[in-house]
């Protein structure tokens, strides 16, 4: 007889779970969403087993849907996150997340010498490559990947 | 023409770059003429940088236009703590032309973003200064009659020279070979060898600073090596004169070399260079004026050969 899946993180009826995102950056992808000032039940599971990225996280917000923009934002971080949307416990949309041509106020410049350290401003960095992802600041043209992308 | 602001070389195009030459043409034949009648230009200078400035200043002086501005930010509402956004709004209700310099990188593309009139930038920190190519590249243009099949040596300091990086962004539109001569610790930075690599420039790197080189060079770019920039003092002490031109290097040269620096020169070239006509820095400083009076009436969207025909 085959052994019974189980499931790592409770079953959702309505709402939204992203799931491959890598373990390193399951808690930056909740700060991204704003998570911690929502009011809905959010279910966060790290270290979860995973065949494509060897260890995940996965994050399930009951009841809620969220805009292309917002789960984009993770896309920075997390750019292997698929978005599934639930009703009913079936899954009605699966989609991978897709890092926009510009990231706006969400990453922020490390050069001391910017603008953008010193001006009430926003940040802004123009996307150089998807695969891996390097960053580069519109304003003093410094380029940033992996570990030296700094969220806001 | 439309108005437009000149933030990085790197935005302007090879048909920009060349009638831009063109102009500082013109006005190097024509530099009094009254094109700017009736403007007012701001210079803003959040640092001090006297050269850039008079040179800024002169080319609106001779064009007919009007200056206001401040050389010493330690006088206007910056030291209150005003915001640069707040400066610049303000300054835009009276001007027709900002031309900024600035401390921090990036200070010039802000600039543009918050008022509709046309900005130079005269320097942002280590980042840009497009109006120092602008005359390095009138000064090869005028000194070799062209842009293509032409030999560049830059020397001394290409890892921190914002000067030589923009000059090979600029020159990356042309047929140019480059040499690149500077000790370990100064040597051009990979972001740019790799940008000769995809651009399929013709380059190579030395440490050794020879006649051979100088002799099958063109255009001989000097930069100053600065002692702040060495980790180890030794090692400045070491290289500080390996570096240095003198007089007696020159004599195989070809005739058509010319050796340019974009100032201030320090020790590495030798006095006893600038006897010798191949010696351009000071006339490139002079070159800056007819640059910068094209770049003037680019921003304005005034085409100063239109204006006389």
């Amino acid at each position: 007889m085959p052994a019974k899946k189980e499931l790592a993180v409770a079953a959702l009826r309505h709402g939204t779970v992203i799931d491959h995102i890598p373990a390193s950056a399951l808690f930056s992808a909740v700060h991204l969403l704003g998570l911690e000032s929502m009011s809905q039940s959010v279910t966060v599971g790290n270290n979860l087993p995973s065949g494509r990225l060897g260890s995940k996280g996965i994050i399930k917000v009951a009841d809620t849907t969220f805009d292309p923009d917002t789960l984009n934002r993770i896309a920075i971080i997390a750019p292997t996150a698929v978005v599934n949307v639930i009703e009913d416990y079936e899954v009605v949309s699966k989609q991978e997340v897709v890092l926009p041509e510009e990231v706006v106020d969400l990453v922020k410049c490390t050069n001391p010498k910017c603008v953008t350290c010193h001006e009430p401003m926003r940040s802004r960095f123009t996307v150089v490559s998807r695969e891996p992802v390097i960053l580069k600041c519109r304003y003093c043209e410094h380029e940033y990947t992996g570990k030296g992308i700094t969220l806001k | 023409m439309k108005t437009q602001s000149i933030v990085s070389i790197a935005t302007l195009s090879k048909q920009d770059i060349l009638s831009l030459l063109r102009e500082a043409e013109w006005f190097e034949n024509h530099p009094n003429s009254k094109i700017l009648d009736g403007k007012v230009v701001a210079t803003l200078f959040f640092e001090p940088s006297t050269r850039t400035r008079l040179s800024f200043e002169t080319a609106v002086n001779r064009l007919g236009g009007r200056i206001i501005g401040f050389s010493d930010p330690a006088a206007t509402s910056t030291s209150k703590g005003e915001t640069l956004k707040d400066t610049i709004k303000m300054v835009s209700n009276y001007v027709d032309l900002i031309v900024m310099r600035h401390y921090l990188e990036g200070a010039a593309q802000y600039a543009t973003e918050v008022t509709d009139i046309p900005v130079i930038n005269a320097g942002d920190g280590a980042h840009q200064h497009p109006s120092q190519t602008m005359l390095d590249l009138y000064s090869i243009y005028k000194t070799q009659g062209r842009l293509d099949d032409i030999t560049v040596t830059m020397v001394g300091d290409l890892k921190y020279g914002r000067t030589v990086h923009s000059l090979l962004q600029a020159l990356s539109h042309f047929r140019v070979k480059f040499r690149f001569v500077a000790c370990d610790e100064l040597r051009m930075p990979r972001e740019f060898i790799d940008f000769c690599e995809t651009q399929g420039i013709d380059y190579c790197e030395s440490t050794d600073f020879s006649e051979d080189i100088i002799n099958d060079t063109d255009i001989l770019y000097m930069t100053r090596v600065q002692r702040e920039r060495f980790v180890d003092l030794a090692e400045y002490e070491r290289v500080k004169d390996l570096y240095t031109l003198h007089n007696a290097m020159l004599g195989g040269s070809r005739e058509n070399l010319r050796i340019l620096h974009p100032l201030p020169r320090v020790n590495e070239i030798n006095v006893d260079v600038d006897d010798n006509p191949k010696a351009y820095y000071f006339q490139q400083a002079r070159n800056g004026l007819f640059a910068r009076q094209a770049m003037i009436c680019r921003c304005l969207g005034i085409n100063p050969m239109n204006q006389f025909k």
